[in-house]
């Protein structure tokens, strides 16, 4: 599951991602003719719409990737970097930088491209852009009321404008498409003729727009996999009808005194429940943690089998179904729930059981498994819970 | 040698869409360029003044977030793959030579004071808005950012704003 960072790959290897990721970067924005500070600007004069192209199409693509693969549980959303929202500094910004666009004729991305393939221009636009960093890095005390006035945290375009993430979506795909349709006749009305690549090329084109459309929609239609199995779980006869595997009581207290290294447990009781009294190699997690990395990286472990457990058996069983449709099938549920642990084996009296066998067990283990839960509980205490945090990006 | 022509647009989108992609799944993070302008002046300024930088805040608020050093930053080391891959584009298309672009109706001396003032507005702008057509626009559109779009929209509406005054720069 993705970020590959840092779990998968270091955060050494990762500089060597970046050159290669900025290789592909540069390459492409000069394939496509962002190295030509005419062509860039034609944009704002109705000339050549060639960024507005290039820069929807690939927004459009990667949002509708990032969706896609978040959908389908393959990247967890809540850890990649979202750029935080800062009001004013956003838009007086945006709008200083749109004026240094059209005097300057580069961005600094683009800048950096021109520059590498001889373009004087560009070179000298660099150098600018380090003077206004200075410029920023100077003044910044003046600054710095502004730039974190109106602070909105990570926040969405969706959440911020109420609406489903997959119906926004399809309405920038829509838009997109529009502009692109637009941005041609208005490149022919400039220009006097049609641009020649364009002209005579409308089926391809139609079909294109056909197939972004499609793919836009298929975003808006789609339901999202959390929201899926969210919905399963909410379906008594799906949970009831489902038949998950069991672990007892007895076994559970067997493997916790034989200190078995190949079970972890995952404990779904409230924090404060959890905090009283936990089991040895438990970790407490709510059933929305199932959809992150973490957790699903704990539960992927081979040769460790999963015990889910829960004040009672239902919120167990539910979390195991959610656990088995995200893929993930070495789980097993505390029959009874925690409650029946503690009648068996914490209680002044261990429950009685049919069996003569389970019973002797049961009252030589009750004056075992207190002292193991204690002294557990003291160690972890002292332990510092490992979580990933999101990414750190932006410019 | 003529040059070769640039590649179809849409393509070229899909590409660049596709990269961005694959940054967000393999990194967690976007693409960017400004961010490596800002590493490069402040170990430029750590170089040539440090005691300045320990004294004034935007120094020290950046270098508390980046404790291994300003150009241990992984978008220094993308924006030398910019170079390197703009680098190989224009030499495979045959568009390598010392040039500079601008309106006939103006000089080069012009359009290099333009050059100027355009990438010290673009430096400034950007760290203000935290992020430049790159990293705050392209990328925040990707994962559905409100400050990335506002910042997008802020940029391109800004340029065609401003776009009237400057047209003797380009047309």
């Amino acid at each position: 599951m993705g970020p590959l960072v840092p779990d998968v790959i270091g955060n050494e290897l990762n500089f060597v991602v970046a050159l290669f990721i900025g290789i592909a970067f540069g390459f492409i924005l000069e394939q496509a003719g962002f190295s030509s500070s005419k062509k860039l600007v034609g944009l704002f004069y109705g000339y050549d719409f060639t960024v507005l192209r290039v820069f929807f199409t690939a927004g459009v693509t990667a949002m509708i990737g990032v969706i896609v693969l978040g959908h389908f549980g393959l990247l967890d959303v809540s850890l990649i970097y979202i750029n935080p929202t800062f009001l004013w500094s956003a838009l007086i910004g945006g709008v200083i930088m749109g004026l240094g666009f059209v005097i300057g004729g580069f961005c600094p991305g683009t800048s950096v491209c021109a520059a590498a393939i001889g373009k004087i221009d560009a070179m000298v636009f660099v150098a600018g852009s380090f003077i206004g960093v200075l410029l920023f890095a100077e003044g910044y005390p003046l600054l710095e009321g502004l730039y974190k006035a109106e602070s909105w945290g990570n926040v969405r375009i969706f959440e911020t404008l109420g609406m489903s993430q997959a119906l926004f979506a399809f309405m920038l795909t829509v838009v997109a498409v529009g502009a692109f349709w637009a941005v041609t006749m208005v490149e022919a009305k400039v220009n006097g003729k049609p641009n020649p690549e364009f002209a005579n090329s409308r089926p391809l084109y139609t079909g294109i727009t056909a197939a972004a459309i499609l793919i836009g929609l298929s975003a808006f239609v789609l339901p999202d996999r959390k929201e899926d199995i969210a919905n399963l779980l909410n379906d008594e006869n799906v949970i009831s009808s489902y038949s998950p595997k069991f672990i007892t009581s007895d076994e559970l207290a067997f493997r916790i005194i034989d200190n078995d290294e190949t079970i972890q447990i995952f404990d779904f009781r409230t924090f404060n429940e959890f905090s009283t009294l936990n089991l040895p190699k438990s970790t407490n997690i709510q059933l929305s943690s199932l959809f992150e990395k973490d957790t699903q990286n704990k539960l992927s472990l081979k040769d460790q089998k999963n015990v889910f457990i829960a004040g009672d058996e239902v919120t167990a069983r539910r979390a195991a179904f959610a656990a088995e449709e995200l893929g993930y099938s070495d789980v097993y549920i505390l029959k009874g729930g925690m409650e029946s642990f503690k009648k068996a084996y914490l209680a002044a009296q261990p429950e009685k059981t049919e069996s003569l066998d389970t019973n002797r067990f049961r009252i030589q283990a009750a004056s075992l498994i207190p002292d193991i839960i204690k002294e557990n509980m003291a160690k972890k205490g002292t332990q510092v819970k490992k979580q990933s945090k999101r990414v750190l990006g932006g410019c | 040698m003529t040059e070769k022509k640039y590649m179809n647009p849409y393509l070229a989108g899909f590409f660049l869409g596709l990269t961005l992609l694959a940054t967000i799944y393999i990194t967690g993070r976007g693409l960017g360029a400004s961010g490596a302008v800002k590493s490069t002046v402040i170990a430029g300024v750590e170089i040539a003044a440090a005691e300045h930088t320990s004294e004034a805040t935007f120094y020290k608020e950046y270098k508390a977030e980046h404790p291994d050093g300003a150009l241990k930053n992984w978008l220094v080391f993308e924006v030398i793959g910019v170079i390197i891959g703009a680098f190989i584009s224009g030499l495979i298309s045959n568009r390598l030579k010392f040039s500079l672009e601008h309106s006939p109706k103006i000089t080069n001396r012009v359009r290099l004071a333009g050059a100027l003032t355009g990438g010290l507005l673009f430096g400034f702008g950007a760290q203000l808005g935290r992020g430049c057509t790159s990293g705050a626009a392209l990328s925040g559109m990707a994962v559905l950012s409100t400050g990335g779009l506002i910042t997008m929209m802020a940029i391109f509406g800004g340029a065609y704003a401003f776009a009237y005054f400057f047209r003797k720069l380009w047309i």
